[in-house]
């Protein structure tokens, strides 16, 4: 694996992997990122996966910067991208349109597409979650329709519901809280993305897949209620390398 | 042992040593802004390294003690009062039920910091009693304390040991450089010092800057000459350490703080040493900064000698110094 690695001062070290995004490099990413994981070398805190590039962060009292380098180094150089293992998809159940996506008419009027063939374009496709950013639990997807492209609105919204599906240019994602923003909203998952009381506080990571699934308005209710009672499971199909 | 918020001073949250294990999904880390001054305040009082302390800027808040104890205060100078006399800071204060502990604006530092014996018991949240308040999550109620607010203390610590009260560590004012014409901040150029001009980074190293009162918990923004790109700025988002100096295409640097984002698409041409942190947050608007650059060895041997400052006592240390 072909690899460079800078200085981000005295507690992290960038392992850089790629110079442009792409699911490729995504794929390379997710492999370093577990190489690392499973070096276990004394010191390292934590890494920090992004499109192109994974950041280590480090306790310099337990480990020097030279000494980090060569272990990550010796990790890396006799990794290679072999075949990809097992797929993780979430399903996340998407009530598209009326007042959860009430900017699904521009994004229609902008492609020339009826509603239903914008659902099952943004629907029909596993996402591969490129980074988390911005936002706690906030996925840059890789992979939207060309035909959906939507510009962002002119004037940002000050407050956007936890939940929303939005598109903003050639990107879509989930806002994992509530927050401002300028993106197309076309609908609304009821699940939580991020839930600080769960076990894992962020339902998934860099390198897994997102697949929305259209649902009516009362099965949003009924998930929801779900939620709230603490039994709903969110769907997750493992599935094995595409031939 | 609880404390009553009678003012709350301005953005006054539980801090500890930061949420770590989350920044890869998005978290900031949160935590002090200082954490030399928050460990230092809790070594007065014996309180575990990590206990959670109180942070609060520019104006302190008011707090009346329930409850028989010992706090101290750390970080800045907010000519704190109890019960209207004057203390002293960097020392082990006790107080009684009934006491009102004062803090005022400001006088030196930006920071302030109290920590009270036992630490301020508030949630774990994910790993971390700190305040995130973007998320609303952690410290009390996930947000800065209101007037009337009851922060509850651990009342009792394993280990305490009586005497502690006649501990003192003196004053701090040299290592913040409190009072001088210009504060040195050193810094480890990368990872992104190729973007840069010569004369951008020329200036960065020569010139003077100036901390702007557009500072806050997520980054410094420092005036001054400006650090010219080759290219421009804009990089594909990547991993932002703490005490990252980003220059946007504006070219004036931001540094980034606790309360960071996670990843960021502005260029980087240095990292702050991890020791020199405090210094900088601590550094009022308009004070003069310079940077100096150093290598990456040379700030990791500042910190293990600080990690073993901290380590040894310094009764051992006396006991050492005389034999």
């Amino acid at each position: 694996m072909a690899f460079k690695i800078t200085t981000s001062g005295d507690s992290a070290i960038n392992v850089v992997l790629s110079d442009s995004i792409s699911d490729e490099a995504s794929k390379l990413v997710r492999a370093a990122v577990d190489a690392i994981d499973k070096a276990n070398i004394p010191g390292v805190k934590e890494l920090v996966p992004t499109f192109c590039s994974v950041m280590v962060c480090y306790d310099p009292v337990q480990i020097g910067h030279a000494l980090l380098v060569s272990q990550i180094s010796k990790q890396l150089e006799s990794l290679s991208l072999g075949e990809e293992g097992t797929r993780r998809i979430f399903e996340i159940p998407v009530c598209y349109g009326d007042e959860f996506g009430e900017d699904i008419g521009t994004v229609m009027a902008h492609s020339g597409l009826s509603e239903q063939e914008v659902i099952e374009l943004h629907s029909g496709h596993d996402y591969l979650i490129n980074m988390l950013g911005f936002l706690p639990g906030f996925a840059y997807l890789g992979g939207l329709d060309e035909r959906l492209h939507t510009p962002r609105l002119d004037v940002p919204r000050t407050s956007i519901p936890a939940g929303s599906v939005g598109i903003g240019g050639a990107q879509t994602g989930i806002y994992p809280l509530a927050s401002p923003g300028g993106w197309q909203l076309i609908g609304r998952t009821p699940l939580r993305p991020y839930d600080a009381d769960r076990d894992e506080p962020i339902l998934y990571a860099a390198g897994d897949y997102l697949r929305f699934v259209s649902i009516t308005r009362s099965e949003y209710d009924r998930i929801a209620a779900e939620i709230e009672a603490g039994t709903y499971r969110c769907t997750v199909i493992e599935e094995g390398p595409v031939s | 042992m609880a404390l009553y918020v009678s003012k709350p001073g301005i953005m006054a949250t539980i801090q500890d040593e930061g949420r770590w294990g989350y920044l890869g999904s998005g978290f900031s880390p949160s935590g002090a802004m200082d954490q030399r001054a928050r460990r230092r305040a809790n070594a007065l009082l014996g309180n575990p390294e990590d206990a959670a302390v109180l942070e609060f800027c520019m104006m302190g808040p008011t707090l009346l003690f329930t409850r028989d104890s010992f706090f101290a205060l750390t970080g800045g100078d907010f000519g704190a009062t109890l019960d209207g006399a004057p203390i002293a800071m960097n020392r082990t204060i006790p107080v009684r039920s009934g006491q009102t502990l004062a803090l005022g604006q400001a006088r030196k530092g930006m920071y302030g910091y109290l920590a009270v014996m036992g630490g301020f018991n508030v949630p774990v949240v994910m790993g971390s009693r700190s305040t995130n308040m973007k998320v609303g999550i952690g410290g009390h109620e996930g947000r800065a304390l209101k007037k009337d607010d009851l922060l509850w203390a651990f009342d009792q610590i394993p280990g305490y040991k009586p005497g502690i009260a006649a501990r003192d560590f003196g004053s701090d004012d040299e290592f913040y450089q409190f009072g001088k014409p210009v504060v040195e901040v050193r810094v480890i150029m990368g990872p992104q010092t190729e973007l840069f001009t010569q004369a951008g980074i020329d200036a960065f190293l020569g010139g003077e800057f100036e901390m702007t009162a557009q500072s806050d918990r997520m980054g410094a923004r420092l005036e001054g000459p400006e650090v010219g790109t080759v290219n421009g700025s804009d990089i594909i988002s990547d991993g932002i350490a703490l005490g990252a100096v980003q220059i946007p295409n504006h070219g004036k640097p931001i540094i980034m703080l606790a309360d960071r984002q996670t990843t960021g698409g502005y260029a980087k041409i240095a990292t702050v040493a991890s020791v020199d942190i405090p210094k900088l947050v601590q550094c009022k608007p308009g004070t003069k900064i310079r940077f100096k650059e150093i290598s990456v060895e040379q700030a990791q041997d500042l910190v293990r000698a600080e990690t073993l400052e901290r380590h040894v006592p310094a009764d051992v240390k006396q006991q050492l110094a005389s034999l």
